[in-house]
C-alpha cells in the first residue's frame, strides 16, 4: 500500500460569500495520477491554488505528508517546495534565460550546489527535447516550448507532487501534443500528479483516477474507463456529452 | 566672440558647474531614496501612509520647483528651520524629484503581473526573494526610461537655484552679464557647460536602457 501524500478533508473555500469549494475530500497516494475534470468555473483550478496555499481557505484541512498547508503559516515556503505547480500561462520569468529560470529556485531557495543543479537542469531539458534552448529567453520560445520549460522548472525542485493547472489550454493545437507527451512520460516514471485538464483523451490515457467536480463538489470519483464509458451521475453524462459530436448527415436530394 | 574673456572666466564656470553637479547628484540620490520609499508604500498599499504619499506626490508634482525653493528658503526660517542655500537646493530637488521617481518606480512595479509573484511563491520563495529575484528586475527594466528622463529633468531644474543665490551655472552667467555686458560669451559658456553635464547622462542613459531592454526580452 503506497503512502498517502496529500489528504484533503472537508475543504471549503468561499469568495465574497459564494462557496467555490464545498466540502471536498480527496486523498492522493504516492505515484497516483489524478485528473480533475469539470465545467468551467466549477472550482477545479481553485482547488489546485488552495493545495499550493495561493488562496486562503475557510474550512477543512489540506495536509501534505501530515503537515498542514495553510496560507500565511510559518513553514509554508518549505511545504511549497514539495509542491510543483505549472500554470496555464507558463509564468516563466521573462528577464531570465531558460537555464536561469530553472536553476533560480533550487540554488537560491534550496541552497543546492549550482553546478549540480545546472547539470540536472540540462539533463531534464534534454529529456523534453529543449537542450539547445538553455540560453534562450522565454520570449524566443513557442508556447509549447515555454510550457515544457515550466514543467522542467517545477521538476528541478524535486517536488513530492506536481500540480498542472490547464497547462495546454493556452496552446495552439499542434503544440498540445508535445506538452502532453512530457506529462505522459512523467506519469510513466511514477511521479505523483494532480492534473486539471479539458483534454479528455489525454485524461483517459494518463489517469489512475478521474475526479469530476461540479459546483464546488466532487460529484464522481472513478477509474477512467468507468468514468468515460459508464458515468454514474446524470451531471457527468451531460458534461461528457459536450465532448462528443453526432455525425453530420448529408442529405442528397 | 571675445575668447580672452571666455578663457578668463572659464574657471568660474568650472566651479559653478561643480556646484551644480554636486547639488544635483546629492539631491537626485535623495530623490531616488524618497521615490523608492513612496513607491513601496503605494505598491504594498500601506494604510494611512499611502494617503500621505498620495498628497505629497500631487503637491510636489503640481507646484514649480522655484515656488518650492522659496518656500524652503524663505518660509522655513519663519518656523525655526534654518538651512544653508546649498542644503535648501538639495532638499528642494529631493522634494520635487521624489514624486517623479516614485511614479516611475511604481509604474514599473505595477507592470509586473501578480501571477508572476505567484509563480515565484509556488517555487517556495519567501516575499524577499520574490521581490529581489522576480519583481524588481522586471520592474527596473520598465522603469529605466522614465528614470533616466527624470534625472535629466532634475539636472535641468537646478538652473532655478540661482534664485536662492546659489552660485550655480545660471547664477554665474547672469552675474557676468550684469557686470560686463558680455552676453554672447556668458550665454555661450552657459550652454556649453550644461551640455557637458547633460550629454553624458543622456548617452549613458540610453545605453543602459538598451541593455536592460535586451536583458528583458532577449532579442
Amino acid at each position: 500500500m503506497a503512502e498517502t501524500l496529500l489528504k484533503i478533508e472537508n475543504l471549503t473555500k468561499e469568495y465574497e460569500g459564494q462557496k467555490i469549494l464545498d466540502g471536498i475530500h480527496l486523498e492522493v497516494k504516492k505515484g497516483d495520477v489524478l485528473v480533475v475534470v469539470g465545467p468551467s468555473g466549477c472550482g477545479k483550478s481553485t482547488l489546485l491554488r488552495c493545495i499550493n496555499a495561493l488562496e486562503p481557505i475557510q474550512g477543512g484541512t489540506i495536509k501534505l505528508q501530515g503537515m498542514d498547508i495553510r496560507k500565511g503559516s510559518k513553514n509554508i515556503t518549505t511545504l511549497r517546495q514539495k509542491i510543483g505547480m505549472v500554470f496555464q500561462s507558463y509564468e516563466l520569468f521573462p528577464h531570465l534565460t531558460v537555464i536561469d529560470n530553472i536553476t533560480l529556485a533550487p540554488v537560491k531557495v534550496q541552497k543546492r550546489d549550482k553546478a549540480e543543479v545546472r547539470k540536472e537542469a540540462m539533463e531534464l531539458l534534454a529529456r523534453v527535447g529543449l537542450a539547445d534552448k538553455a540560453k534562450s529567453y522565454p520570449r524566443q520560445l513557442s508556447g509549447g516550448q515555454k510550457q515544457r520549460v515550466a514543467i522542467v522548472r517545477a521538476l528541478c525542485m524535486h517536488p513530492e507532487i506536481l500540480l498542472f493547472d490547464e497547462v495546454t489550454a493556452a496552446l495552439d493545437p499542434e503544440m498540445v501534443r508535445e506538452v502532453l507527451d512530457v506529462m505522459l512520460d512523467l506519469a510513466k516514471q511514477g511521479k505523483t500528479m494532480l492534473i486539471v485538464t479539458h483534454e479528455m483523451q489525454f485524461a483517459k490515457a494518463v489517469a489512475d483516477k478521474v475526479i469530476f467536480i461540479d459546483q464546488g463538489k466532487i460529484v464522481e470519483e472513478a477509474a477512467p474507463e468507468e468514468f468515460f464509458e459508464h458515468p454514474k451521475t446524470e451531471r457527468a453524462k451531460q458534461f461528457l456529452n459536450v465532448f462528443t459530436f453526432e455525425q453530420v448527415e448529408h442529405h442528397v436530394e | 566672440m571675445n575668447w580672452e574673456f571666455i578663457e578668463k572666466y572659464l574657471p568660474m564656470y568650472e566651479k559653478a558647474a561643480l556646484l551644480t553637479v554636486k547639488i544635483g547628484i546629492v539631491g537626485i540620490l535623495f530623490a531616488i531614496l524618497v521615490g523608492l520609499i513612496c513607491a513601496a508604500v503605494q505598491y504594498y498599499k500601506v494604510p494611512v501612509l499611502r494617503w500621505i504619499v498620495a498628497v505629497y506626490v500631487e503637491l510636489s508634482r503640481n507646484t514649480p520647483l522655484l515656488v518650492q525653493l522659496f518656500f524652503i528658503y524663505y518660509g522655513f526660517p519663519k518656523i525655526g528651520i534654518r538651512m544653508s542655500a546649498e542644503l535648501c537646493g538639495v532638499v528642494g530637488l529631493a522634494f520635487l524629484g521624489g514624486s517623479y521617481m516614485a511614479e516611475s518606480f511604481r509604474s514599473g512595479l505595477e507592470s509586473v503581473e501578480p501571477i508572476q509573484s505567484e509563480s515565484a511563491i509556488s517555487l517556495g520563495m519567501n516575499s524577499r526573494q520574490v521581490l529581489g529575484y522576480v519583481i524588481l528586475p522586471q520592474a527596473m527594466s520598465t522603469s529605466i526610461p522614465a528614470f533616466v528622463a527624470n534625472i535629466i529633468f532634475l539636472l535641468k531644474e537646478t538652473s532655478v537655484f540661482s534664485a536662492i543665490s546659489l552660485m550655480d551655472l545660471m547664477f554665474t552667467a547672469k552675474d557676468l552679464i550684469g557686470l560686463y555686458y558680455k552676453t554672447t560669451e556668458s550665454l555661450f559658456l552657459l550652454v556649453v557647460f550644461y551640455l557637458l553635464i547633460l550629454l553624458p547622462v543622456s548617452i549613458i542613459g540610453s545605453l543602459v536602457e538598451r541593455r536592460m531592454r535586451y536583458a528583458g526580452f532577449g532579442d
